[in-house]
């Protein structure tokens, strides 16, 4: 019998433009159409049934799936190597999804310290008031990890590229630790995107971005995506009721089983979507899908000029110290060859010499760098993450998560690097 | 055959022939995969006959189920089984005798029997094994992209409207190849040498 030939896959440019989007099927329509609807007719009763009962694919309404959503969801899935996604409206809202499916009040889970404010804020504070209980561990040292283990370990949480200060996490090493305690690895991709680095490639079984940032790309929509690799096997230990055991909202149906490598989201969208309800809005969705369109070029652009700036800061005498993994006498700089070798994306932090005053004289005194809280826009953004982004963690949690006092942090933007070196110059005059 | 990861031809060739199915292993209840797929299948003008012994002679959405594949009357173009792995041998070879053969076996998720799929294959047969047919077809008619699963595939075509109501869609378009899912084969892959 002759062997069907395998086709080749497709590269990450081809991707990004094209997974997950198909010429409308009634109007022919080329461009994604924005569905800006609540609701979709049914056939009959019977295709009504059919939808809410699982047993057939469609639309039943737009806080559950829609199909401008329905695009993105597979353009990101298929981008980071996954099995699928589901769209919701905010970073933060995927990371309370995905842990509503994998934690019981009382459980725990193990996270990086060096992460984003906001996450550790939702870890310690919200996801706390759940009964779903953080245990910090420190990527610098991988065995904490390990030690951090218990028979209520549930999940493992870290960023590839963690926010603000280019630190790298050891993704293969942490998802060896998660295996080995039979519990998925979850990873934050925002900060790198899947064009720097697939977690998934290095033993992620759960990826999640914010959109908001380079996805999108312009700063316009907020948003966030779940992805799930298809890696982890939800029933071996039982575990997991939401995905092994009859599901009392669905009659009965076994997840897992039913569903098989896209299971976990399945769960995210008809357990958690439809229960709680963060839908990502249709015309999001859509500004977001332009945004990846062109994720290489931009991304590419934004680390060639991360890189070229921080050099520029690293030869100033008015600055103490630049931490960014592109620099090759950085401490991340090695991880950074393993899992980032094409570049490190936008953001990275530095400080003054003259400390916590000359830092807020720079970032008051910026003309064409936007001082805002954001990440990943085509324009340039500083921000001073102690007095903002990290502001409620205590002092000693800043200095371990890399937003000390002194710490300015940038996302460096798409414009003619001269002209984002010339406005840090400026403004580095009156520090 | 590498049964580990097939060419999205080989499924699309498999669901655009085949015309008639047994579904061996069947189950009445509406919150099994079996049923799903059942009803899935029926809906898309495939002819599915349930198979259980245990509920021969009862109607289900207008098909009779049979005790086994034996007893059906009428000429079948899939076995489609889920029965467990170590079921897949007996099932292939009572497959063989029928008149005339069936030209697939299909074994659902997580099902998966070297030994029956090469002696299927020797007799000529096409094996698909750790597949659902209703997400094949999923994929490769775009349907399963509303829930947004990664198809695997990319297309500048327009999918077909099946005809008959809203929300269901033909295999007749051309697709190409789309992004991979390695990671989830090798787990799989991994899983299965487990066994």
């Amino acid at each position: 019998m002759a062997e069907a030939k395998a086709e080749r896959v497709p590269g990450f440019a081809t991707l990004s433009i094209h997974a997950g989007a198909r010429p409308d099927p009634t109007t022919g329509a080329r461009a994604t159409p924005i569905y800006q609807t609540t609701s979709y007719v049914f056939d009959d009763v019977d295709h009504a049934a059919a939808l809410f009962g699982l047993q057939t694919f469609g639309n039943i309404y737009t806080r559950i799936g829609n199909p401008t959503c329905a695009v993105l969801e597979e353009r990101v899935a298929a981008l980071e190597g996954g099995t699928a996604g589901v769209a919701v409206a905010s970073g933060h809202a995927a990371q309370v999804l995905v842990m509503h499916a994998l934690m019981r009040p009382g459980d725990e889970f193990i996270a990086s310290k060096k992460l984003y404010g906001g996450s550790i804020n939702q870890f310690n504070h919200a996801f706390k008031n759940f009964g779903w209980n953080v245990v910090w561990a420190d990527p610098d040292d991988i065995a904490s990890f390990e030690r951090a283990v218990s028979s209520k370990t549930r999940a493992i949480f870290i960023e590839s590229i963690a926010n603000p200060g280019g630190v790298i996490t050891d993704i293969e090493a942490v998802a060896q630790i998660a295996h080995k305690a039979g519990v998925p690895l979850i990873v934050d991709n925002t900060l790198a995107t899947p064009y720097f680095c697939r977690p998934i490639d290095f033993g992620a079984d759960i990826v999640v971005h914010s959109l908001t940032k380079f996805l999108g790309g312009h700063g316009n929509s907020i948003g966030g995506i779940i992805v799930d690799a298809g890696t982890f096997n939800w029933s071996r230990d039982r575990k997991y009721p939401m995905l092994c055991e009859p599901r009392p909202e669905y009659h009965g149906i076994i997840l897992h089983e039913t569903f098989g490598n896209f299971a976990f989201a399945i769960a995210c969208r008809v357990l958690g979507l439809r229960d709680m309800g963060p839908a990502l809005s249709p015309f999001n969705a859509f500004l977001i899908l332009t945004g990846i369109e062109t994720l290489p070029l931009r991304m590419q652009r934004h680390s060639d000029n991360a890189i070229a700036v921080a050099e520029w800061l690293s030869r100033h005498p008015k600055v103490a110290w630049v931490s960014c993994p592109g620099l090759p006498g950085d401490k991340y700089y090695k991880l950074a060859q393993k899992y980032v070798p094409r570049g490190i994306g936008a953001v990275f932090t530095f400080g003054l010499k003259g400390g916590y005053e000359a830092g807020v004289k720079v970032v008051s005194n910026v003309k064409l760098f936007s001082h805002l809280a954001n990440i990943g826009d085509t324009r340039s953004l500083i921000i001073h993450p102690a007095s903002t982004t990290h502001r409620q963690l205590s002092d000693a949690q800043k200095i371990e998560a890399g937003a000390g006092p002194d710490v300015v942090r940038l996302s460096i933007g798409l414009e003619d690097k001269e002209d984002i070196i010339a406005d840090l110059e400026q403004a580095l005059e009156t520090a | 055959m590498n049964h580990d990861d097939y060419p999205d031809s080989y499924i699309r060739g498999i669901l655009n022939t085949v015309k008639t199915i047994a579904m061996v292993g069947f189950s009445p209840k509406e919150v099994r995969p079996s049923y799903f797929v059942f009803k899935y299948l029926l809906e898309r003008g495939y002819h599915v006959t349930p198979v259980n012994p245990g509920q021969a002679g009862r109607q289900v959405l207008g098909q009779t189920i049979y005790a086994s594949l034996s007893d059906i009357p009428h000429p079948i173009d899939m076995v489609d089984i889920f029965r467990s792995a170590d079921q897949a041998l007996p099932i292939v070879r009572e497959a063989l005798m029928l008149k005339p053969r069936p030209q697939v076996i299909w074994m659902q998720l997580t099902i998966r029997n070297d030994e029956a799929a090469r002696l299927a294959e020797e007799a000529g047969l096409k094996v698909v094994m750790n597949r659902c047919p209703k997400i094949e077809y999923g994929r490769l008619s775009s349907e399963i992209s509303w829930i947004g699963v990664n198809s695997r595939t990319l297309t500048s075509k327009r999918a077909r409207i099946l005809g008959t109501g809203v929300q269901r869609m033909g295999l007749a378009h051309a697709t190409m190849q789309g992004g991979a899912t390695e990671a989830a084969l090798r787990a799989a892959k991994r899983r299965n040498k487990e066994g």
